[in-house]
């Protein structure tokens, strides 16, 4: 369910503005909605999350109705319709990352953080959810950190620490 | 050492460039279909070459070609499927990331067979790095000449574009996929009418996924007629597979197609045994959705000859003992693995990906995902495998797309392979939890946790 508690007011600069032009750009005339998925990929980048006033402003943009992209924003799971962490760790969850102890890394994880699944940490840096299937089953367990959606392979307690360790650092 | 034809060049450093790339003798099917083949002829390569799609379905790839319609001033599409999300399949990621022109130059060649001018590389959203890794390689091949106007002189035009996905399993399925390059949620279309016909924007559209696109490089370099000689019957050429779960080398391998299934599981070539000294219990052959098989049915048919890495010796004795080759994703488990457990795991996967459009699915995927939870953790019935049973039943062949056959056909495998172990965990509801001390909590945080 759509549930939104921030009324944030957002503006697309001119940097963003020439990518969506980009985007537009890759499709025929009068199909510029197939550029709707990466442009909300680029605004959520940037904002951090999909504001319903950044999805008023795509559907003004794409000269599409807004309710055609909350139904697509709502669809798809990599968009984000609450605001999270600085840094989002989404943990596959997933089949044949669970058999080498993908499960044993989300416990781990809630446990050094200190918040549940889909919560942010207390400093604002760090939320972190289980995932579907992230396509790299014989690298797992693994975990993706976006908007670049880094991957890290291979994790064990003690690597989820490192990184964790690291992004703070790298914060303060 | 087995042949490879995708992989050849792999551990090249800078393969990943165009430079490096062209050295090794990239791009030569683009030289040769331009300037030396009709598109047409091309076609007739790719049937004679026997490729079957390498995304799942396995429908023969030169017989898709030519099912496109053809009318005039109506533009014709290829749409590249690499939304790869099949749990157990990670081959197109391998590939997008490690030989991304080794796609570009299919694609290419692809196109220019159907007649398409602009093409497009779906890939799904959470494969960043891999859509920034192709955006790279298409600008060099731009800049090379082989891509835009008039490539290498031929007066024939091509423009590719990577569009990312953003996390939705059923945009694998290829009217998904277009609904959701057109900008909207991804919901499968009723066929007819197919791509071919109405596809993308209403035009004639080929799908095919990343490997099948792939491997139409090597069949024009060498001909049709010698990418049929590898392999067995109608399991023609090479096939990349994605080996996981407990294995010492999990990790995507080329075969050649016919391979012995134990020599893919056991030889150090491959993935080199079961990990840490354990024994195997069962494999599932060709990602999530396809029937798990028990250790001795995934090495022995029906009729107790070797099982082969074959389409035909995967399916044999159908889906009484057989299994399918899918994507060819391999995933193996252990002794110590709880089947429960793992059907569990993969119809929460379904429920969650199903698109919510045919009642059966959106229902029934969420009803076995509930009932496998339950006897999962400690709550079960016996009258619930047979509640199982019956929900797969109603749900498979019901549907719009295969997702709903996708969610039965694990549940229908793990009763009629495992119905023993569904049974333990009902009988001994406080051992099973036990055994899953620590994991039960992620399951349901309704359910406590046994302490």
């Amino acid at each position: 369910m759509l549930s939104v508690k921030n009324n944030e007011v957002v503006e697309f600069s001119s940097t963003l503005l020439n990518q969506f032009a980009d985007i537009v750009g890759r499709f025929p005339e009068g199909r510029q909605k197939s550029a709707l998925l990466p442009i909300l990929h680029l605004v959520q980048a940037e904002f951090g999350w999909l504001s319903p006033d950044a999805m008023n402003k795509v559907a003004y943009y794409l000269s599409i109705e807004p309710i055609e992209v909350f139904e697509v924003a709502t669809f798809y799971t990599m968009y984000l319709l609450q605001p999270q962490g600085k840094y989002v760790l989404e943990v596959c969850r997933t089949g044949p990352c669970c058999l080498v102890g993908a499960e044993g890394i989300m416990a781990h994880l809630e446990h050094k953080l200190g918040v549940k699944e889909g919560e942010v940490t207390p400093d604002g840096l760090f939320s972190w959810r289980g995932v579907e299937c992230l396509a790299a089953c014989g690298y797992g367990p693994v975990l993706q950190i976006g908007p670049a959606y880094t991957f890290y392979e291979n994790l064990t307690a003690d690597s989820v620490d490192q990184l964790i360790d690291d992004l703070s650092s790298k914060t303060i | 050492m087995a042949r490879k034809l995708l992989l050849t060049h792999i551990d090249v450093p800078g393969i990943q460039t165009f430079d490096v790339y062209r050295q090794n003798g990239g791009y030569r099917s683009v030289e040769k279909a331009l300037k030396t083949m009709s598109p047409d002829d091309v076609v007739e390569e790719v049937k004679k070459s026997g490729l079957r799609g390498r995304g799942g379905a396995g429908f023969p790839t030169g017989m898709k070609w030519s099912f496109l319609a053809k009318p005039e001033g109506v533009p014709r599409y290829l749409v590249c499927n690499g939304d790869e999300s099949e749990p157990g399949t990670f081959k197109d990621r391998f590939l997008m990331t490690h030989i991304p022109h080794a796609l570009l130059e299919g694609m290419i060649v692809s196109s220019y067979a159907l007649g398409a001018h602009t093409s497009y590389i779906y890939v799904r959203g959470e494969m960043m790095p891999q859509i920034r890794i192709l955006e790279r390689a298409i600008q060099e091949a731009k800049a090379a000449g082989f891509l835009g106007k008039n490539i290498l002189g031929s007066g024939y035009d091509l423009e590719i574009y990577v569009q990312p996905g953003a996390g939705a399993y059923i945009c694998g399925e290829e009217t998904a996929l277009l609904e959701s390059l057109e900008g909207k949620r991804g919901n499968p279309r009723i066929k007819p009418p197919f791509p071919a016909i109405a596809g993308l924007y209403g035009c004639p559209t080929v799908v095919n996924n990343v490997e099948s696109i792939a491997a139409t490089v090597p069949i024009i370099n060498d001909g049709g007629e010698e990418y049929a000689k590898i392999g067995i019957e109608r399991s023609t050429g090479t096939k990349l597979i994605s080996a996981s779960g407990n294995l010492v080398k999990p990790g995507v391998y080329e075969i050649e197609l016919g391979l012995p299934v134990e020599e893919f599981i056991y030889s150090d070539e491959y993935c080199g045994g079961i990990a840490n000294g354990k024994k195997m219990k069962a494999v599932v052959a060709g990602g999530s959705s396809v029937p798990i098989l028990p250790a001795n049915l995934i090495l022995k048919t029906a009729n107790g000859n070797n099982r082969l890495m074959t389409y035909e010796s995967l399916a044999d004795g159908g889906f009484q003992t057989g299994s399918s080759m899918g994507s060819g994703g391999f995933i193996v488990f252990d002794e110590d693995q709880c089947i429960v457990r793992n059907t569990w795991n993969f119809s929460r996967f379904y429920h969650h990906e199903s698109c919510g459009q045919c009642s059966p699915c959106r229902e029934g995927t969420g009803w076995m995902e509930k009932v496998l939870h339950k006897i999962e953790n400690g709550h079960g019935d016996l009258s619930d495998i047979e509640l199982l049973w019956d929900i797969q039943r109603r749900i498979e062949g019901n549907t719009i797309c295969p997702l709903g056959d996708a969610a039965a056909w694990p549940v229908a495998a793990a009763i009629r392979h495992f119905r023993d172990e569904f049974e333990w965990h009902i009988k001994h509801p406080a051992d099973a939890l036990i055994r899953n001390y620590g994991l039960a909590h992620y399951a349901d945080p309704l359910v406590p946790v046994v302490s």
